[in-house]
């Protein structure tokens, strides 16, 4: 028998990459009044900072995502999540840009979260760990670029949760924040989004393993609950046209239907559990908790009275925003909401919708429109910015 | 005005090292450099491109086509997708120097609001549209007895975008009818002549102008107080 993998709460401070000990270490104000900290930020960069410490490009990564944007993956062995938009010659050129991605607050890839020690106590958090927002893990990232001392950034790009996140950035750090990409988000989550999470949640607090959110202390992992969250969620990134081109109704490793109890019969299945079995590796299912739950509090809306182009207004920012056809996760109605309002707020903003079958995850994948409109955005920032 | 060239009241259109289509480089000289735009039915920006790189004009673009977004976005200009009969009460009053609509007002359903909408929007609105009154299109009508098909004018009744043909004498009842005024205005034939339309002089290039350009300014202000 081959021991099994070391769960992420025991590999995650092992992990490669810089980390950062933000406010040196005086624990950080979060939006529910409390305090959480001292507060690590492990990140990654790529690039070189110019003189006028003017190109930095930070990228706020999604829900599952994690630091490794590019290269390869310390856990997985596989390619970083977004080489498709960064690297040398990419969008998100390294040879130009200074890129900047943090492993975002709540996080399980180094940055504290409910897998970190609690300082007071010595004992991981699990769910003692503070509620947290959009906005704290925004604040957090801000509190990084000081550590490294960058004043503005070229651009926040992010997609999904990181386009909640460059939304948050603009509006909060107006003067820090030159342009903003956010690809495939929403100013606020829907209904239905809450809807999806909390199957996830309730998934992870029904298994046994989960043992009220301290598992680390009982050495156990609620691998089944995560897995079964993650396969529920897989499939709202997906899209019917997608799944059916992928899969169809084809069987797994078999010729006919077996009328043997509840094996994999469909590929689609088989490939669901995969994505399930593989995805517990990678991460902490209370990170999932806490992650899935301050993207179900974003409102920006709300935050601004319920007048949604107050967020933005007279920002200097620059916005683009992008979204795909088939994409009912984040549909293209919500980044349209967020463009009526950048428009009433007299914001300069550019909105491409790109056609694509492949659902929310267009964003992670080859789309040529969005390499182009995105390359040519930040090109002209750039030259804007006279680099 | 190193656009133009020639007598005053007629010039010939110069070329435009940008290769901007000549009309589009007529509309270019009529917008004051470094001024905000808002460019209604932008297309793929290649009006857009030259205020902005060449005029350091502060640029927005509009564009009921997503692929012309797109494109306008891949070449670093500033763009919405959008329809001027629904999307231009979203942009805040007085929030640019000029809106262009350069061939697009023909194309919207309700052209006398979107007209109220620009000069909501912005201090002068330029449009451009193509002449139905162009003595060609009456003698196709005339001698063909169907609707106007000539080289201005090649497309098929039932493909065209223009759902509002007009004349340069329609348009500039609609302006007066809608208690606006217009300012300069010029007809455009065989691609770079033109000629200066005067208020109630219209009948000559009602009749050889292909296509027409005019500057619509609000009622009571002859010209608007700009901004720099």
């Amino acid at each position: 028998m081959t021991e099994a993998p070391k769960a992420v709460h025991e590999i995650q401070d092992d992990l490669p990459g810089p980390r950062a000990e933000l406010a040196g270490g005086v624990p950080v104000r979060l939006e529910s009044g409390e305090r959480l900290g001292p507060v690590r930020v492990a990140y990654q960069t790529w690039g070189t900072l110019n003189d006028a410490r003017s190109n930095t490009v930070l990228i706020c990564h999604a829900l599952t995502g994690d630091q490794y944007a590019f290269g390869t993956h310390p856990v997985t062995e596989k390619n970083g999540w977004w080489e498709s938009m960064v690297g040398p010659g990419k969008p998100i050129d390294t040879d130009r840009f200074f890129v900047v991605c943090p492993n975002c607050l709540g996080g399980c890839m180094g940055t504290t979260g409910p897998a970190a020690v609690n300082p007071a106590t010595g004992e991981l958090y699990g769910t003692s760990f503070p509620i947290i927002t959009m906005g704290d893990m925004v604040n957090v990232q801000a509190m990084l670029l000081d550590h490294l001392g960058i004043e503005k950034v070229m651009c926040v790009i992010g997609g999904s949760m990181g386009a909640m996140q460059v939304l948050d950035w603009a509006a909060r750090y107006p003067d820090r924040v030159v342009s903003a990409v956010p690809i495939a988000g929403a100013a606020r989550h829907s209904a239905q989004n809450i809807a999806f999470h909390e199957v996830g949640r309730q998934a992870i607090m029904a298994d046994p393993n989960w043992c009220g959110g301290f598992y680390y202390r009982e050495g156990k992992r609620p691998e089944k609950g995560l897995s079964v969250a993650r396969m529920a969620a897989h499939i709202t990134y997906l899209s019917e046209p997608a799944l059916w081109r992928k899969f169809g109704r084809e069987l797994q490793n078999r010729y006919m239907k077996s009328y043997e109890g509840f094996g994999a019969d469909f590929q689609v299945e088989s490939y669901l559990r995969h994505q399930g079995a593989s995805f517990v590796e990678r991460f902490d299912a209370n990170a999932y908790l806490y992650i899935t739950r301050a993207m179900d509090y974003f409102d920006l809306e709300a935050d601004h009275g319920g007048d949604l182009a107050k967020a933005w207004q007279g920002t200097k920012t620059r916005f683009l925003l992008t979204s795909f056809t088939s994409d009912w996760l984040f549909p293209t109605s919500e980044s349209k909401e967020v463009v009526h309002a950048l428009i009433r707020a007299g914001v300069n903003v550019s909105f491409v919708e790109i056609e694509s079958d492949k659902g929310h995850d267009a964003f992670l994948l080859d789309e040529p429109d969005l390499f182009e409109t995105t390359a040519g955005f930040l090109d002209s920032v750039a030259r804007d910015l006279g680099f | 005005m190193s656009l133009l060239s020639g007598a005053r009241d007629r010039f010939i259109l110069g070329e435009n090292r940008f290769g901007l289509r000549p009309d589009l480089g007529l509309v270019a000289s009529m917008v004051e450099p470094g001024s905000r735009i808002l460019d209604v039915g932008c297309g793929d920006g290649a009006l857009l491109d030259y205020l902005v790189r060449e005029n350091g004009c502060d640029g927005r673009g509009m564009e009921i086509s997503q692929a012309g977004v797109n494109a306008c976005v891949a070449r670093g200009l500033p763009a919405v997708q959008g329809d001027a009969d629904r999307h231009l009460v979203d942009y805040p009053d007085d929030s640019f120097d000029y809106v262009i609509l350069s061939h697009t007002l023909q194309a919207v359903h309700r052209p006398g609001e979107v007209l109220h909408q620009m000069m909501r929007i912005a201090d002068v609105a330029i449009v451009s549209i193509l002449n139905f009154g162009h003595w060609r299109a009456r003698l196709s009508m005339v001698t063909r007895g169907r609707m106007p098909h000539t080289r201005f004018l090649p497309e098929p009744w039932f493909m065209t975008s223009t759902i509002r043909p007009c004349t340069v004498r329609d348009f500039m009842d609609l302006v007066r009818l809608e208690g606006l005024l217009t300012g300069d205005c010029y007809g455009i034939a065989n691609e770079r002549e033109v000629t200066v339309i005067r208020s109630g002089f219209e009948g000559q290039s009602n009749l050889f102008a292909e296509q027409a350009v005019f500057e619509v300014l609000p009622a009571k202000r002859r010209k608007p107080g700009r901004r720099s």
